[in-house]
């Protein structure tokens, strides 16, 4: 952990209208990290998308399965990450949304969207058990300002 | 805001405002319903106006595939009518886009249907 950073956790349960509480926590750092509408706009449909298939695939609506979300803003980027408590998959079985077969299937296009509105994507096991999706969007430097001031480290329980 | 669906009809056509979020659970749950209710009563050529869509996720573009093949296997039209860029964005990077008829003017999009006379002539 560097010295400027700033985290937020959240834990929700698996319930599809509580996914808003967290995107407006997204929302929010997004502004605190200075993107612009359309990125902000790009990093609440990832995170959504993120946590929606954590309830739906990973918990599979089981309202005692949480959804851990923490957010993390450094001087150079933010990070999102989100972890389910199910059984886990392995990334590399998913079919591919944009091969002609699958264009026309009603799902699977969560993860092209994370994969597509920011820089980078990782999906593992955790350790603990449960899948992990940790993205991250690099912030621009700021052209008036040479270093971006950021306080101390602020965890939110 | 969750969303709300406007419906009216112009000669043989309905038209769907979209008003609000197209999102897993209610939003894309009502899309589907309400497709499938002019389905069910013969309504088969349908507009869906975007104007006032602010927001689609995945379910919502899964949905808005299926109602588009549910629509066109019963010999129907389902067509897109003022996408947000946004949105229009979402169906571009899922290659998605050349799979519906987008239009944006209204006009023009009830005239897309061919129907000679089903169309009244709109003023103003």
């Amino acid at each position: 952990m560097t010295l400027a950073e700033k985290v937020v956790e959240i834990t929700i349960a698996s319930s599809l209208d509580l996914i808003d509480i967290a995107t407006i926590t997204a929302d929010h750092m997004s502004k605190l990290c200075g993107f612009d509408e359309e990125e902000q706009y790009r990093i609440n449909l990832a995170v959504r998308e993120s946590i929606a298939n954590a309830i739906e695939h990973g918990n599979k609506y089981n309202l005692e399965k949480n959804v851990e979300l923490r957010f993390i803003l450094t001087d150079v980027l933010l990070s999102i990450a989100v972890r389910d408590h199910g059984a886990g998959f392995d990334p590399a079985s998913l079919p591919d949304p944009l091969d002609p077969e699958n264009l026309l299937s009603p799902a699977g296009r969560g993860i092209l969207y994370m994969r597509s509105f920011m820089d980078e994507v990782e999906l593992v096991r955790h350790a603990e058990g449960g899948m992990q999706i940790t993205m991250s969007k690099n912030r621009k430097p700021q052209p008036d300002s040479p270093s971006v001031a950021i306080e101390p480290t602020t965890e939110v329980p | 805001m969750q969303l709300e669906i406007h419906a009216r009809k112009l000669g043989s056509i309905v038209i769907l405002e979209l008003i609000g979020k197209i999102t897993i659970g209610d939003g894309s749950n009502k899309l589907r319903d309400e497709v499938n209710r002019l389905l069910e009563i013969g309504e088969k050529e349908i507009i869906l106006n975007f104007a006032n869509a602010t927001y689609l996720d995945s379910s919502g573009i899964g949905e808005l595939i299926s109602r588009h093949t549910t629509t066109k296997n019963q010999g129907g039209h389902l067509k897109l009518l003022k996408l947000p860029r946004k949105i229009r964005d979402l169906l571009t990077v899922t290659r998605l886009l050349p799979v519906f008829e987008t239009f944006e003017d209204e006009q023009d999009a009830l005239l897309s249907f061919g129907i000679i006379g089903a169309v009244p002539k709109q003023h103003g």
